[in-house]
């Protein structure tokens, strides 16, 4: 990542912008992202699910923020908006990513992937998201489409994984309903349909 | 009893769209010209608003409007306000809403807002309060008194607030496990002869224990949306219902009933926070109506846990008899409960749990609910009933122990049957069938054996075994049912309930299919928006869905049938003891070419009309229901039926675990590395349903056991705990990778499907087993949940334990 925009420097910018924060305990990184109308915008050239998309972004503005807003892609989720629950979970050039912690004018170069674009050319679901109907693995399936993405970054990595190192790749994700055994359900039946 | 749908796996409708993210909640709904509010919440615990200047705020380009308390409807100390003003009680609690044409200038309306408060004292725990000379969390009292004290004319109250303390001598008592002696209570009941109970007791066992609140974590905030067209309120929000939010959501804004859509079609995460009217709701749909434009009011993390409705922590002390032959003879409870600045509380149902898994012959409740300026309080997976199964697992296990009894024979000799009487009015239940689930566990984690195996310290890492039991009350009726018949031969199936993602909104609609005798394939569950026509159905909660909602279906697709026999008599001569159905046709018995579809059947209950096709319907059936039915009135052939199946006393939701915890004593560390859940829920309704709530509600005793917990800043109160990581639920790496679970599958007499719930039980005897098998790995019970790294440090190296003792909402 690069140095200068470390999301370590935009937190803190984010608290020496919003220092009257409005509850007095914590900081509202939502602020961050949503004075866009303050700063100017600027065109950008976005590769998500395998199209060209032309979006304004401002310099502050989250990937999660510009593919659920701007782009309409509302299956990713923002849960936390920190990079702590996994939600948000993108791919990046294949690597699970979490959209929160982006900062869209670095997506220039990259291949973006949302649960959106995961459907075969025709139409059909992923083995991930088949294995993961086979199995319930969602409960409420707000975090499902983070999980899914995660689970889809492993298996193209790892075709053929172990459950203990399926387990490792979802360890990013939340769940507060606890579907976390019909999750690795999920993957290791995602994993038999593509061999 | 063999089924054709019950107790076999489908696919949920729900499921594909949350695998492909076209399920939407409710930020992912945004109509044309919507615009956004914001909140100004108090930054401090206590205090008064003296006044407001919003003028600045006002002037800025974009910003649409304000609402203070003044603008709602007038609430009184100790409900939660949708706005504080003259009771500000926590931080992070909303005083001021602004709305604005994008969320950045509603968020920067807010800075520009100057509020003048007056300060108050302020408590974070329970304890302090309730000691001589300790802080209120109110102006005029610090407890909570319930219903029935309100009708002593000797107590302090107002609006339910009064002003009890004790002398600082008993509750240091209290501190160090022994009974306060001449103190004032709130509440409480009893049953049996406690005295006598103790008297015939071969052991007795008294402790204090403490239980700390704890936040639901839904994943989805509770953010809301609204706009109104030709005079009715469109609302979506995540909540635990359709139908039971619509009459208080119209209440809350002053609007009738019928002019409320509630759409709901997924609800990210509940767990008992969503299944009322949330206050904010009232913001969102004030102001649609005042700017005539779609409002969103999105809820940060941050809020969430400010406002959100978080677990009541608990400080306690019991005292147990035991007889001779392991039979619980006398349990004498007390419970302080902190209840945030609402008081809402869950001291009776904390003891309700022990009168059913331990059968005790005689019991006491004295309950205090004591009033914080912490998170505002509600109903949290199983409340009650889980936190004080995490508390008394150690304390029975100590009873076993003394009477050289095998810890999970002695749950076994207590264990409710069918004719087992409970809670404080020793009352029946529906069914119980425990020592069945008990037995099957046993087998199932190779108990016996493991349990008598010696315990051996590896280097720096012991092991214990734990066993757990879980309750909750699962099931009510009185609800309604609805299904269609459509000309097309389409079976729908009306269904009001949430969906929280347990898929008994779904499981439950099986049962009309099964008394249809018809495909799965020929249903369509019809939920997710009033608008549809939904029958009056219970909250998605207490784990009832199952043994209410399979109920109502039963009855109404059982109506439906009756419909059809008298249609085709109609048409074929005789009468409807002569007819069957079978194959979606209902037919002649003795002649059975003589037959018609269900569609056509539904062609000639259009043209019959009447109650056929829903212009007439029963009288008892609810209002929500009778509008539902004058919705779809003269589209099919319309089964409704109220719910009046006979139902004798509690419908028990019952679990046992079992738990291998492996401690590390040099860091505290903790590890569940072994664990069988075995749930007592009647007849099986859905596998793969069922596994998801009995391992999703040991995920969450997981992390009621080990870490999850509110805690505050004393010094300002401060609350710690505002994100996923700071009250940590557990991850995919903190459960074991594998959880094999399973049911006895005894059906319930009192359901025709014979479900009853088992969502909340689960979490329950997780935690249980999990505190019972650290203090078997220990020798030494802390009587404390969350049980903490430190706190397993300072034990092992005969430290000191940092809070003092039964001290709340603290590190």
């Amino acid at each position: 990542m690069n140095q200068k925009l470390s999301r370590r420097r935009f937190i803190k910018g984010v608290i020496y912008s919003s220092a009257a924060a409005t509850s007095g305990a914590g900081y509202y990184l939502a602020t961050a992202q949503t004075n866009s109308n303050a700063v100017v915008e600027r065109l950008l050239s976005l590769n998500v699910n395998g199209q060209t998309r032309l979006v304004d972004v401002a310099p502050t503005e989250t990937l999660a923020f510009t593919l659920r807003n701007k782009l309409g892609l509302t299956g990713l989720k923002v849960a936390c908006n920190r990079g702590e629950c996994g939600a948000c979970t993108v791919l990046l050039d294949d690597v699970a990513n979490y959209a929160c912690s982006l900062l869209t004018h670095t997506m220039k170069d990259r291949t973006i992937t949302t649960v959106e674009g995961l459907r075969t050319a025709s139409g059909q679901l992923s083995a991930v998201q088949q294995g993961f109907v086979e199995e319930l693995s969602p409960q409420c399936g707000f975090c499902t489409p983070g999980q899914v993405m995660s689970a889809t970054a492993l298996l193209i990595a790892n075709p053929n994984p172990s459950r203990e190192q399926a387990r490792q790749a979802l360890a990013g994700n939340l769940c507060r309903c606890g579907a976390y055994d019909h999750y690795l359900n999920g993957v290791m039946r995602a994993a038999e349909l593509l061999s | 009893m063999t089924f054709m749908h019950i107790g076999k796996d489908f696919l949920p409708p729900d499921v594909e769209g949350k695998v492909t993210g076209d399920a939407k909640y409710v930020e992912d709904f945004a109509p044309e010209g919507m615009v956004y509010a914001r909140l100004l919440t108090s930054p401090m615990p206590s205090g008064r608003v003296v006044s407001i200047d919003a003028a600045e705020a006002l002037r800025m380009d974009g910003v649409l409007g304000i609402l203070t308390a003044d603008d709602l409807p007038p609430s009184s100390a100790p409900d939660d306000p949708v706005l504080a003003s003259d009771d500000v009680t926590y931080i992070g609690q909303p005083i001021v809403a602004i709305a604005a044409i994008s969320d950045a200038i509603a968020e920067n309306a807010i800075d520009r807002i100057n509020i003048e408060f007056e300060r108050q004292g302020f408590v974070t725990d329970p304890l302090e309060s309730l000691t001589e000379g300790g802080p209120n969390a109110y102006r005029d009292g610090n407890v909570l008194m319930q219903s029935n004290s309100l009708e002593d004319e000797n107590a302090t109250i107002r609006g339910g607030i009064a002003s009890i303390k004790w002398p600082a001598s008993e509750i240091e008592k209290l501190r160090n496990g022994l009974e306060p002696q001449g103190v004032d209570f709130a509440d409480g009941w009893t049953y049996g002869d406690l005295a006598a109970g103790f008297a015939e007791s071969e052991v007795i066992v008294e402790e204090s224990f403490v239980t700390a609140g704890t936040p639901h974590h839904c994943m989805e905030p509770r953010s809301s949306m609204a706009y109104w067209q030709n005079g009715k309120c469109y609302f979506y929000a995540s909540t635990q219902s359709q139908s039971a939010v619509v009459e208080p959501l119209a209440a809350l804004l002053g609007i009738e009933a019928e002019n409320v859509c509630m759409i709901n079609e997924n609800t990210g995460g509940g767990f008992g926070s969503k299944g009322r009217v949330y206050p904010t709701m009232a913001i969102t749909g004030k102001f649609s109506q005042l700017l005539n434009r779609p409002v969103q009011l999105r809820i940060t993390r941050e809020e969430e846990y400010y406002l959100g409705v978080g677990r009541p922590g608990m400080q306690g002390w019991v005292k147990t008899g035991v007889r001779a032959d392991g039979t619980v003879a006398a349990v004498d409870v007390i419970i302080i409960s902190d209840g945030g600045p609402t008081g809402r509380n869950s001291a009776s149902s904390s003891a309700q749990h022990i009168s059913v898994v331990y059968t005790p012959s005689a019991m006491r409740l004295r309950n205090i609910p004591v009033f914080t300026n912490t998170a505002p309080r509600g109903a949290q997976r199983g409340p009650g009933q889980n936190e004080m199964s995490a508390a008394i697992a150690p304390i029975m296990d100590k009873a076993a122990r003394q009477l050289d009894m095998d810890r999970a024979q002695f749950r076994r000799v207590n264990a409710p049957h069918s004719e087992s009487p409970v809670y404080e009015h020793q009352g029946p239940v529906t069914s119980a069938f425990m020592a069945e689930a008990i037995d099957m566990a046993t087998d199932m984690f190779n108990w016996t054996e493991r349990e008598a195996a010696p315990r051996t310290r590896d280097g720096n890492k012991v092991r214990g075994l734990g066993v757990g039991l879980g309750y909750h009350a699962a099931g009510g009726n009185g609800y309604d049912g609805l299904v269609r018949i459509t000309p097309d031969g389409r079976i729908h199936l009306h269904n009001g309930v949430g969906n929280l993602g347990t898929y008994s909104y779904a499981g439950t609609a099986r049962a009309a299919a099964e008394v249809l005798k018809c495909r799965w394939e020929s249903c369509e569950i019809v939920r997710g928006s009033t608008d549809l026509h939904l029958p009056h159905a219970s909250t998605q909660g207490g784990s009832n869905t199952i043994f209410t909602h399979t109920r109502t279906n039963w009855v109404a697709a059982e109506d439906a049938v009756v419909k059809l026999k008298e249609i085709a008599a109609a048409e074929f001569g005789g009468n409807v003891d002569e007819y069957d159905i079978a194959d979606e046709r209902v037919f002649k018995i003795a002649d059975p070419e003589q037959s018609m579809s269900y569609g056509e059947a539904a062609s000639k209950a259009i043209d019959a009309g009447g109650r056929f096709s829903g212009e007439e319907y029963p009288d008892d059936i609810h209002p929500i229901t009778q509008r539902a039915v004058q919705g779809i009135a003269g589209t099919g052939l319309v089964g409704v039926a109220k719910d009046n199946l006979e139902k004798r006393g509690i419908a028990p939701g019952l679990m046992i675990s079992m738990a291998e915890v492996e401690i590390d004593l040099d860091t505290g560390k903790y590890a569940v590395t072994d664990y069988v859940g075995i749930a007592d829920c009647g007849t099986i309704i859905h596998p793969q349903g069922l596994s998801q709530q009995i391992n999703g509600g040991a995920v969450w005793g997981f992390g009621m056991a080990a870490s999850e917990r509110h805690v505050y800043d004393p010094q300002n109160a401060l609350p710690a705990n505002i994100g996923f990581y700071q009250a940590k639920l557990p991850t995919i790496l903190d459960v074991p990778i594998e959880m094999p679970n399973g049911a006895v599958d005894i059906p319930d007499p009192y359901n025709p499907a014979g479900g009853r719930g088992v969502g909340e039980p689960s979490q329950g005897s997780a935690v249980a087993a999990v505190t019972s098998a650290i203090a078997d790995a220990l020798g030494h019970s802390f009587n404390r949940v969350p049980v903490t790294p430190d706190m397993i440090v300072n034990f092992a190296s005969e430290e000191e334990q940092e809070a003092k003792l039964l001290a709340l909402n603290t590190f």
